[in-house]
This record gives structure tokens, sequence and C-alpha cells, in this order.
């Protein structure tokens, strides 16, 4: 610095030391909006784009219409399948499944989650086995899981609560775990023993961890429910998909993965929602 | 000195030992109405004697009589924040939904009845810890154990729950400790001021001038004079 000390410059000037930040003025608002508006046309131009060069790509002949149906052929398959009830049937079926199991992978999630996680003798006896089995991919287990119990509903109902059981009750463990011993302390000052301190102080504040378990089992339950369709599935629309496969009818077979992915974006927002709901004492939970 | 009927905290030779012996034997007996500020360098065991009398930690030796109903306010409020403002001042009640009343009426008293139906995590500091205050008192505690309640708070507001606590405390008459760094604190709101120093009680004095005190006062400043020195500040 070049000033001198005891005649101090009347308008500091930006240098090395200083920096002039500027407001942010109508030009900078406009440019806000701008950006804001480019997002959002950006957002939606893509997959459109997208899209539209899927749909160029068999038109003009880059792709075999057999290897790449296009989104046109893609939109016919559904209407087909809709037209012949296939649909209807399928989705039904699925869905049932992927909730079935997940029920199940969940509400023992969450029991063990809460067992181990309230009680010192919950988490001796069954932490140490959930987390070495937790390691275990569930895929892995799927030739294992056809000896056992066949190729009927069960090893497919299994497959998914198994699944969904390791999200939930690490989630609500933790969760539980979790629980600032602050507010613990709070609880038992005021007389809180027991079930009351539990439900009063401890459940609630896990809640959002457990619902975050809930999010993430959810999401494997769909995952777990394309692996099980795989095994030998008679009806639901891992069914239709292989079916199309040895038909030879690839525009089905990609129209069944995109319902599972529709599923899986359905599925997500539900939870989303859900948690609004549940956590109202959060500041600021977003949507979507 | 065997406790009179009034005595409501009768602690004798109390010890806590962590890597060393941070309570050494301490004697402390409040009669009910007492307001005491215990005082003592950081890392003396203040917090460790509270949490003894508060039942959240156990002596390793030494008899220690406290009131059933006891109530503490820690630095932070504390408060649950799954839990609306009027469910954490029932926090502790067999039935919250029948002691609506009581808990707005607390609220009422600490200037919050307006926020009873908010969420904890929408109060500003100073008034998540006036509910904390609320719900100490509305349980009409025999012992309030206050660990350095205003800590936390600008200097405005900290005047002000000066006032609220002077207030409050004179219309429910608990016995009070009161943990605080501040000496003005201290002479300001207690009735006795004790240092806690090496292990045990090593002041015992009594602030006998009648409120409210002035800063200006000089018994004030001659009695701040001597707390210092004897905390090791002059
Ligand atoms: N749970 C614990 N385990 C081990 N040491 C502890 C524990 N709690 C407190 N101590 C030790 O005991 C001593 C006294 O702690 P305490 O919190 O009672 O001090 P304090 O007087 O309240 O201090 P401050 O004024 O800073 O709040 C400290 O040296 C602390 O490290
Ligand atoms: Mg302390």
């Amino acid at each position: 610095m070049t000033t001198s000390e005891l005649v101090p410059p009347p308008v500091k000037k930006a240098g090395p030391a200083l920096e002039s930040l500027t407001a942010r003025g109508r030009q900078g608002r406009l440019r806000n909006v701008t950006r804001t508006w480019r997002g959002r046309v950006l957002r939606i131009a893509v997959p459109v784009g997208l899209i539209v060069l899927w749909q160029l790509s068999s038109v003009l002949g880059w792709a075999d219409e057999f290897t790449l149906p296009p989104p046109s052929r893609i939109i016919a398959a559904y209407q087909e399948l809709w037209a012949n009830g296939d649909i209807q049937a399928a989705l039904p079926i699925s869905l049932k499944r992927a909730g079935t199991g997940l029920a199940i992978g969940v509400s023992l999630g969450l029991v063990l989650g809460l067992f181990a996680g309230l009680w010192k003798i919950g988490e001796e006896i069954f932490d140490a086995p959930l987390q070495m089995l937790r390691t275990i991919p569930f895929i892995a287990v799927v030739p294992l899981f056809i000896t056992w119990f066949g190729i009927g509903e069960t090893p497919k109902l299994v497959l998914i609560a198994a699944a969904t059981i390791f999200p939930m009750y690490l989630n609500t463990y933790h969760g539980v775990r979790g629980v600032d011993k602050k507010l613990i302390e709070s609880g038992q000052t005021f007389g809180l023993r027991g079930w009351r301190l539990a439900a009063r102080v401890i459940l609630p504040t896990a809640l959002p961890a457990a619902l975050t378990g809930l999010r993430y089992a959810a999401g494997v339950s769909l995952l777990a429910l394309v692996l099980a369709e795989q095994i030998n599935a008679r009806e639901g629309i891992g069914y239709l998909v292989n079916n199309a496969n040895q038909n030879q009818r690839p525009d089905i077979v990609i129209a069944g993965i995109l319902i599972y992915a529709l599923l899986g974006i359905v599925v997500d927002v539900l939870m989303r929602v859900a948690e609004h709901f549940a956590l109202p004492w959060r500041p600021r939970v977003a949507i979507g | 000195m065997s406790p009179s009927a009034e005595t409501v905290v009768d602690a004798r030779g109390v010890r806590r030992v962590f890597d060393r012996a941070v309570l050494d034997g301490v004697d402390l007996q409040l009669k009910q109405g007492d307001f005491v500020a215990l005082l003592g360098p950081s890392g003396t065991g203040k917090t460790t004697l509270l949490r003894i009398l508060a039942g959240l930690d156990a002596a390793d030796d030494g008899q220690v009589l406290v009131p059933r109903k006891r109530s503490v306010v820690f630095q932070e409020p504390r408060l649950i924040p799954a839990r609306r403002v009027w469910r954490n001042v029932v926090l502790g009640s067999r039935n919250p939904r029948r002691d609506r009343k009581k808990a707005v009426t607390a609220l009422t008293e600490v200037g919050l009845a307006a926020k009873s139906d908010a969420w904890p995590l929408t109060l500003s500091g100073g008034e998540a810890q006036r509910v904390a205050l609320a719900r100490a008192l509305v349980t009409e505690p025999g012992l309030l154990l206050l660990d350095e309640p205003f800590a936390a708070l600008d200097a405005l507001t900290r005047i002000k729950m000066h006032d609220l606590v002077a207030e409050l405390i004179q219309r429910h008459n608990p016995a009070v400790l009161l943990v605080t760094h501040d000496v003005d604190e201290a002479i300001l709101l207690s009735d006795r001021i004790l240092i806690l120093a090496d292990g045990s009680i090593d002041v015992d004095v009594a602030v006998d001038f009648e409120k409210p005190r002035r800063r200006s006062d000089p018994r004030f400043i001659e009695l701040r004079t001597h707390l210092l020195e004897r905390l090791g500040v002059s």
C-alpha cells in the first residue's frame, strides 16, 4: 500500500487490497431473469432435442429400426399394449409385487432398526449380523433363492423384501442413535422415561432419517422388482419385456423399460410429498 | 447442622471423579426461595455439580437430597424441533392435550403466547430460551437449575431476560441455582454467591443489599472487586 497512513484518500479505489463489489442494478436483474429462463428452456429443450434426434436416426436411416426402434414405434407399442389389455394386466401385478415386498422389508427394517436403536440388547443381537448381511449384493443371491423358494411368487417377494430391509434398518437405526443426547437429557429432566421418552423425543426426532430410509427402500424395491421379474415371470411388466424379447419386439422391450423408469420417478415424487407432510417442522423442505 | 423443614437441597461431601477429582467434597444447602449463584473458572465442575443435582449424572460419593420436581435450563434451549412450542412446554406432562391451557399460560408469562403453535426452529435464540424458561417453570419445580442460561444471548436480550427471570422466580418461588460466568449477573440476581474452586465451595457470600441493585452502587462495586479477586482476576 502506498497511501499515507495519516491522510487517507477520500474515496478508496479498487486495488490489490480492495475489491469493488457492484450492486446488482437493473442490468443485473435483467440478466438474472434471462438466466432463469435460459435454465427453464434448456431443461425442456435438451430432452426434446434428444428425442427428435432419436426419431431422425431412423427416418434418416442411421440406425436400423430393429436395433433401435424410433419413439413413434414405441408410442405405437404402448397403443398396442393398451389395446389388448397387456399393460392394464401387468402393471397392477408388478406394483403389487414391489409393494408387498417393500411393505415386508420396510416393516422388518423398521422394527429391527428401532429395536437396535432404542435398546442396547437389540443392537448387540442384530447389528453385527445385519451389517454382515448388508455387504452381500442382493443380485448375487438370486440363484440361491430359486433353489430355496422355487420359481413362483415367493422368491420374488423374498428378494424384494430382502433388498429393502437394509436401507430401512440402517437409516432407522442411525436416526435413533443419532438423536442429540442433549434433547434426550432435556426429556429426562422433565420426567420422561421409557416409551414416553421414545414417543415424545426420540421417535419424532428420528423420523426424517427413517423417511430417508423409506425413500431409499422404495427405490431399491423397483430395482429388485426388475431383477425378480427376470425369474421366470408369468405375468407383470417383466413378463411383457421377456416375452417381447423372445418375440423380437424391441419396441415393446423399450416400452417396458420406460415403464420401470416412470415408476421410479413416480415413487420418488410421492416420497418427497410424503416427507413434506410428515415433517412440517423442518424449515424449507423442497418438493421435487 | 441438620436440614430444617424448609431445606430443599442438601448435598454433602459430593465427589465426582473423571480423570481427576473434579468435585471433591462439595457441601451445598438451599432453602426454599433461595437464589444462589455459582461462579468459578472454566472447567472447575460447575456443570458437573448441576448435572448431579438435576439427576442427570450420579455422584461417585456423598449424599444428595433434592426435590422430586426439578427443572433445568441449559445454555441452549434444547427444544424438541419436531414438537410445537406448546408441546415442548408440557413435554413431561402425562396428558399434554389436557395441559395445553397450562402451557399457554406459561408462555404468556414469558410473552410468547402468540408463538404457542409455532415450530421451535422458527424461533429466535432469545425466544427459544424464553420457551425453555416457560417449560422449566410450568411444573412448579422446587428446584430450578440454570446453567449459563443467558450466555448465548445478545446483551440487550440478556438484560430483558434478567428482569423476566427475577420476576418469574419471585412469583413461583423455587430454590434457584444459577451457574454463570458473569459476576455482575450473579450480584444483580442472587441472594448468595458461591465460588467453586479445586473441587469444593471456596467462597460463600451473602448479597444482602436490597433489589433492584445498581452497578454503580458502592456495595455492588465492592462485592464485585472482592469476587473478581477470589476468582483470580483483578
Ligand atoms: N463426561 C465427562 N467425562 C470426562 N471428563 C469430564 C466429563 N464431564 C466433565 N468432565 C471434566 O470435568 C471438568 C469439569 O467440567 P464442567 O463441565 O463441570 O466444568 P464447568 O465448570 O461447567 O466449566 P465451564 O465454565 O467451562 O462450563 C472438566 O475438566 C471436564 O473436562
Ligand atoms: Mg459448564
